[in-house]
């Protein structure tokens, strides 16, 4: 865990938020501290991507504390808002880059809505952030003409474009092939030794997660169940948390959606009166 | 009983709720533009939605003036008054047909266009990620094209008016026989600029702000699935018809008869 010296960039202090009549998040605290790589894991519909929109402001809980360096995300007007979103990225699982901007074009868009650089500088700054992730030779390119993870890496490339001091990742990893699962695992790792970023990865791939983590959350059922370094979360006896870890099927967190009872329902058939 | 009351309460609601949220997009995207720097944004969207929308407005209203000479000739003819045909045209042109009809075409070439595409960028998280990168969607996206849109409005009424009554002259005086001078001059007679002339554009700008803003409210409240964006843009060029040819009516009572 954190010690106390750490600075604590990111504070949410419990934290509840229901979607229609389902509750998402129950009570829920967490600290991340500044310039840390830090993972909030759990099996899928947990509302892991919720909480990265809490986070960003997206969306307002209904009741406890949201604080990115400082602010009280919930309370802030728009315009405030948007300029605390300017030390903030967030990379989106299906990328979301925008489709009538070329590749190029859209990892300069942060820095032209942003900057007041000169074009030529601009173009050496997106050529730096498309080199890193391998699509330097894509410049050109327009998103539809790209493969997923291709996307994803161009989306990458604009997420830290303005080399934000945090950056929100949602599913990093999923659908990439290992080479480049290999360059954005690496790339994260490097934006955080060399800048300091504040990272924070929602994901449910343990392995890579927790290769790069410098510490882990594990929700499930709205609550924190699990926290930690990747080593302590490992060595934890609270059979959900080893359930997840483990990728069992049976145990405490329940692989079905609510559902009445399978037997019944199927021996129910349909009503035909 | 009491449930009734619930669900007409909802309803109420839900209405009210709809305006609330039209009303936060007019605000925001309104009163923060125009940013000079980002005036390119806007010229993009004149293009788009009016230069592509030139074609089909000539074509229609050169149409209506055409017709419009035909019936108009075979009634005039019966009284031989055949040579108030150009005011006729024009007056009907100038200050209904011509603002009505350019903004029902409006709306459905470029007011579904303008639904569609924000509808999309919503639903492919385009809007949620540019709120990330720190820029309002509502500025940079909602704002140009509502901008655009007034711009642009009047302008497609008129250039409908000018062609339809360039139709009608050519039917009413080159193929029918109608005299030429008195084709004209009845119409400089008959035409005035503040009482016809001025309430029609007046009407053009009433019904670009309306059509402009139910599409990209439309496309920025959509549901973000391609059911979602369907039956944003059919309700789109529903909502926005019957509001011009409602509010039509309502303008025409408050302009030219009180």
């Amino acid at each position: 865990m954190s010690s106390a010296t750490d600075n604590i960039q990111i504070e949410i202090k419990d934290l509840t938020f229901n979607r229609g009549n389902r509750r998402i998040f129950d009570g829920v605290s967490l600290e991340i501290p500044q310039g840390k790589i830090v993972a909030i894991m759990g099996p899928s519909g947990t509302g892991k991507t919720t909480m990265l929109r809490l986070i960003g402001g997206q969306l307002r809980p209904d009741t406890g504390r949201v604080i990115v360096d400082g602010y009280s995300m919930p309370d802030l007007s728009r315009d405030e808002l948007f300029k605390v979103r300017e030390n903030m990225g967030m990379l989106f699982q299906s990328g979301a880059l925008f489709t009538d901007l070329s590749v190029f074009d859209n990892v300069a868009f942060p820095l032209r809505v942003h900057t007041r650089l000169p074009e030529d500088i601009i173009r050496d700054l997106v050529l730096v952030k498309l080199e890193a992730v391998g699509l330097r030779g894509a410049s050109q390119l327009f998103p539809n003409e790209l493969s997923g993870g291709m996307n994803r890496r161009v989306a990458l490339a604009r997420t830290i474009a303005l080399d934000p001091g945090i950056i929100l990742y949602d599913e990093p990893f999923t659908g990439l092939d290992p080479i480049a699962m290999g360059v954005i695992v690496q790339l994260i790792k490097t934006l955080n030794s060399v800048y300091g970023t504040t990272s924070i990865i929602v994901s449910h791939d343990i392995s890579e997660t927790a290769g790069i983590a410098d510490l882990i959350y594990v929700i499930s059922d709205g609550k924190i169940i699990g926290a930690g370094t990747p080593e302590e979360i490992f060595e934890q006896q609270s059979p959900r948390v080893q359930q997840f870890v483990k990728g069992l099927p049976d145990g405490p967190v329940p692989f079905h959606y609510p559902a009445a009872n399978y037997r019944e329902e199927l021996l129910a058939g349909v009503d035909l009166h | 009983m009491l449930s009734h009351l619930r669900n007409l309460g909802l309803q109420v609601l839900d209405v009210l709720s709809i305006f609330g949220r039209a009303g936060h997009i007019w605000w925001h995207a309104l009163w923060r533009f125009p940013e000079w720097r980002n005036i390119d944004l806007v010229v993009y969207q004149i293009y788009k939605l009016g230069v592509l929308s030139v074609v089909i407005t000539i074509l229609s209203g050169f149409s209506i003036g055409a017709v419009l000479a035909l019936q108009g000739y075979n009634q005039l003819v019966k009284f031989g008054s055949e040579s108030a045909l150009g005011l006729g045209v024009a007056l009907v042109l100038l200050m209904e047909i011509g603002p009505v009809v350019a903004a029902l075409l409006f709306a459905g070439r470029a007011g579904s266009a303008v639904t569609a595409e924000i509808g999309l960028m919503k639903t492919t998280e385009q809007l949620s990620s540019m709120e990330m990168i720190g820029v309002d969607p509502l500025q940079r996206i909602v704002a140009p094209r509502l901008w655009a849109g007034f711009i642009v409005m009047p302008i497609l009424a008129i250039m409908f008016s000018v062609v339809g009554i360039w139709g009608a002259s050519l039917i009413g005086v080159n193929w029918l026989g109608v005299h030429e001078g008195a084709f004209w001059a009845s119409m400089q007679d008959g035409v005035d600029f503040e009482s016809h002339i001025l309430k029609g554009i007046v009407k053009s700008v009433v019904f670009g702000i309306v059509v402009i803003w139910i599409a990209v409210f439309q496309g920025y409240d959509t549901q973000p699935t391609s059911e979602g964006i369907a039956a944003a843009t059919t309700k789109t060029v529903v909502f926005s018809s019957v509001a011009v040819l409602v509010l039509d009516f309502f303008l025409t009572l408050v302009m030219f008869n009180l």
